[in-house]
């Protein structure tokens, strides 16, 4: 069955590529905000999108239960939305003071080994907590669908897209204009002297994990509520995804990790159009040797000078 | 005699920073040639050019005639170019007559086939190379250390093991980055003389940086003085020490705290 | 032979070596079945153990991708003694031919990848290894994807084929040796300083004259070619090979195996690969928390013994001992 480019269809792969870009966005700049940071690749952030969205899970589930979801879906969604990311800004917290602090001054290697075994670890905590059943999310909202001219967009897709570019643009204005913000962005560029400026730079580094691990579980939560099945590996490969984004848009760039999110979405969105589904995942690791290989700095290029 | 080293028109720039502004440098074979500048004059980064450990970002490098741009650093090694670091860059957990067989590398052949195999070839040229080592070691007064982590030895020693390690890729041209820093006087007496007898026991090209007047004044054939990444002064110690650009460098347009190159009869300035 | 544990010191290396050969040699008939069968497992994951140690231990390079080589040997072998082309090479023509295919395929993908820096090469590695599964599970015609190469032939000593755990543990055993044997006399060679020095000071190496891309490209492959051999042999065993079978999982056990067993250092590979392979086969029933342990011994073991339960001793490179009273 060929695929035949009708502007309907353009305008749908349109429309889901904004939509996954977006959720690739958010879980990106956990990646970019850690590395510019810490210079490091935090492996278990997927972990901490999956924590975030079992979390939203527990809510919805709790408020169905109480019988307060369906006379306040949108409420329900907020404190969804609130208790992921409560739970994953604790655990990122967390996961830095245990797995990543003790090793700052360690060799390169080791911040890297010891984040694979904290992902491994949460994966498997989730795994005993589920019991190895897959979970679904409660039914908050029913998708429905909105015709404007060509495009199809489900009530799903705007609150993603418009979620995700708020959030994004609230992230921005955060970093740029408040004094935290600027903080942080100090000790990106150089920590010794953001230390002698009098910022205290632990904390500096606890606020950037925890707003990192909170647009992720945002992000978890989109998820399972667009495609409501969730299980204990489902940050594995968005997260391997949403590394590739930030190193597209230029690792430790925050822009550079929106846009490289948002490119990956369309790319794949309209990659699917030209090969067989199943190596759709393929598309952003092949992205990711490409991009490493010939233009490591990414797009909007790395910000922060090489570490040796 | 055509010189040893040339640099023609080198230049080295960190994005906007100019480290090294169309230097033409000559180094004549078999001199002893001390390079000084106050902090920031693009001493190290010479020597990282020279080395292949950053880029050059236009001009050229020649060493005995060959053109040294594009090559990697061990490449550069294998041509006869060795260096010692300012901050000691020894292999920590090695022992000293490891560190030195490191150097040896270049000069040696086994591969993979040899590994696995220890053929007689194999097993010859580890002997040769073994005894060699510890000849670099005598000569530097470590043989009784030789077996000891370099993480271990003393701070002196330690210099003169990564002078040492430098030695064992067979170089035409020493570079020595700071070799006495740290160092007590009767240690950089030591040192100094160490440094003559290698140049003149193994046929050497000693370029040196230094910050101890009395070490560059008194080691020293000709002595050149960066400032900024440009050459302010050139000639004999003695010349060079009463240039006025070189005091001005040293003292500032403003009075700075940096003072000028003593002469060897003065107390030598404080460590920057 | 300087032994790390001082127990041995009094015990002539020779001696001690005999014995253990013999103690391993004997166990099969007396263990059984299962237990070669488990044994035989540890053994596999040994031989991949020595291998990764090679790139990560020796080399420093951290590859998260290492069962796509594990992967490529398997099914090299796999295609060409199965139905499922009619072929029947013999095993013994193949295992070469397996290590030369995985040799390859490191020496390809090491050109492009190595010159990154150590996290970017894990992650390039990693996905690398994905792309590999992703290929097997869909390249129907050759692999058969998902429903994986059934009836895969054993390997045979003359007539006798090698079919039953108790044969399979002493050819196994035969490859732990070799592996064992060769990862050593790389480790105190030229090459092995060359790998050391890189792994301390990559700068101060590459200035003492290594030629540092070259040494990676060295180890990468050499450690891919461990995998091969494993994999045809995995192959062989299973008699059966699915894609899954090739996943991020393995090569994240047989890191984990390194990093707590200690790398860079032959005896800690090989006591990692008990511990972890071996433990959880004798306290059966815990198994959803192996992972969750190996999850935590990663982290625990990286903050407060980064160099492993049975670090790298210090040896002095080959035939080189001065004489020199100790």
């Amino acid at each position: 069955m060929e695929a035949f480019f009708s502007a309907a269809i353009l305008c749908d792969q349109l429309i889901n590529g904004l939509t996954i870009g977006g959720i690739y966005a958010l879980i990106a700049l956990g990646y970019t905000l850690v590395y510019g940071i810490l210079f490091m690749i935090n492996f278990a952030h997927g972990e901490i999108f999956m924590f975030g969205s079992f979390a939203g899970y527990a809510a919805l589930t709790f408020l169905l239960q109480h019988g307060v979801m369906e006379r306040h879906p949108l409420a329900s969604i907020l404190a969804a939305f609130l208790a992921a990311m409560v739970v994953s800004a604790l655990l990122g917290t967390i996961l830095e003071r245990v797995a990543y602090r003790p090793l700052r001054r360690a060799s390169r290697l080791a911040p890297l080994i010891s984040a694979i075994g904290a992902s491994i670890f949460l994966q498997n905590v989730m795994l005993i907590i589920i019991k190895g059943r897959m979970q679904v999310y409660p039914d908050v909202l029913h998708e429905t669908f909105f015709e404007i001219g060509w495009f199809s967009i489900s009530n799903f897709q705007i609150m993603i897209i418009l979620g995700s570019f708020l959030l994004m643009a609230g992230l921005y204005l955060f970093i740029q204009r408040t004094r935290i913000g600027r903080a942080m962005r100090a000790v990106a560029e150089d920590r010794s002297a953001a230390a002698l400026m009098g910022i205290d730079v632990n904390r500096i580094i606890m606020i950037t994990f925890v707003i990192g691990s909170a647009l992720a579980a945002a992000a978890g939560v989109m998820v399972g509520m667009y495609y409501t099945q969730i299980n204990h590996m489902m940050g594995f490969i968005p997260g391997i995804k949403a590394f590739t984004a930030a190193v597209l848009g230029g690792i430790g760039n925050v822009p550079g990790a929106m846009l490289g999110g948002l490119f990956l979405g369309l790319a794949e969105a309209f990659g699917v159009l030209f090969m067989p589904a199943q190596y759709k995942d393929v598309i952003a690791f092949a992205l990711l040797v490409l991009v490493l290989i010939f233009r490591p700095r990414g797009i909007l290029g790395e910000v922060v000078s090489e570490k040796v | 005699m055509k010189p040893i080293l040339q640099t023609i028109h080198l230049t080295k720039a960190f994005g906007g920073l100019t480290a090294l502004s169309a230097l033409d440098l000559e180094i004549e074979e078999r001199l002893i040639v001390g390079l000084i500048g106050p902090n920031g004059a693009g001493k190290t980064t010479l020597f990282n050019c020279l080395t292949g450990v950053i880029p050059v970002t236009s001009g050229d490098i020649l060493f005995r005639g060959r053109s040294l741009r594009g090559l990697k650093s061990h490449q550069i090694t294998r041509l006869g170019i060795a260096r010692t670091f300012q901050n000691i860059r020894l292999f920590q957990d090695m022992t000293a007559f490891e560190n030195i067989l490191v150097g040896r590398h270049c000069r040696m052949q086994a591969g993979v086939w040899g590994a696995l195999s220890r053929d007689q070839r194999t097993r010859r040229e580890e002997r040769d190379h073994a005894s060699s080592s510890i000849r670099i070691l005598k000569l530097l007064g470590l043989e009784t250390i030789q077996n000891t982590p370099a993480r271990n030895l003393a701070y002196g020693a330690q210099r003169r093991l990564e002078i040492g390690r430098a030695l064992a890729t067979d170089p035409k041209l020493l570079l020595l980055d700071e070799p006495t820093a740290g160092m007590n006087p009767s240690e950089t007496a030591e040192l100094t003389a160490l440094i003559r007898t290698l140049r003149d026991k193994l046929d050497l090209t000693i370029l040196l940086i230094e910050h101890d007047m009395r070490v560059v004044m008194g080691l020293s054939d000709r002595v050149i003085v960066l400032d900024h990444g440009v050459r302010i002064a050139e000639g004999p110690p003695c010349a060079v020490q009463n240039h006025p650009r070189v005091i001005e460098a040293y003292l500032g347009r403003r009075g700075m705290t940096a003072t000028p190159p003593a002469s060897p009869s003065q107390e030598a300035p404080p460590h920057p | 032979m300087k032994s790390p544990a001082p127990l041995f010191r009094k015990i002539p290396p020779a001696v001690s070596l005999s014995a253990v050969i013999l103690f391993t040699a004997v166990l099969p008939p007396v263990v059984g079945n299962y237990w070669s069968q488990v044994l035989g497992d540890i053994g596999i994951y040994m031989m991949l153990g020595i291998g990764l140690n090679v790139v990560v231990g020796f080399a420093g390079l951290l590859d998260l991708g290492y069962v796509a080589f594990f992967g490529i040997g398997a099914y090299g072998y796999a295609l060409m003694a199965s139905p499922q082309f009619g072929m029947h090479v013999p095993f013994w023509l193949m295992l070469p031919v397996c290590v030369a295919l995985a040799a390859a395929g490191g020496a390809l993908l090491g050109i492009p990848v190595l010159r990154l820096r150590g996290d970017y090469l894990a992650i390039v590695t990693l996905g690398f290894g994905e792309i590999i599964r992703v290929i097997l599970n869909n390249l129907d015609p050759l692999t058969n994807g998902p429903r994986g190469l059934l009836r895969i032939d054993p390997p045979f000593l003359g007539a006798t084929p090698i079919n039953n755990p108790q044969r399979w543990y002493y050819l196994i055993l035969a490859g732990v040796l070799v592996a064992a044997f060769t990862a050593d006399r790389l480790n105190n060679s030229r090459i092995g300083r060359a790998w050391i020095a890189m792994r301390e000071d990559q700068d101060a190496a590459a200035v003492m004259g290594i030629d540092i891309l070259k040494y990676k490209l060295l180890a990468f492959t050499i450690g891919a070619s461990f995998a091969g051999a494993g994999g045809a042999i995995f192959a062989a065993r299973q008699g059966a090979i699915f894609p899954e079978n090739f996943s991020l999982m393995v090569s994240i056990n047989v890191l984990c195996l390194i990093i707590i067993g200690g790398m860079g250092s032959i005896p800690g590979v090989i006591l990692g690969a008990v511990v972890l392979i071996g433990l959880p086969e004798m306290l059966r029933g815990t198994e959803q928390y192996r992972m969750l342990s190996f999850g935590a011994l990663l982290v625990i073991m990286m903050i407060f013994r980064p160099s492993g339960l049975l670090p790298a001793s210090r040896r002095r490179p080959a035939a080189a001992a001065p004489r020199e009273p100790e």
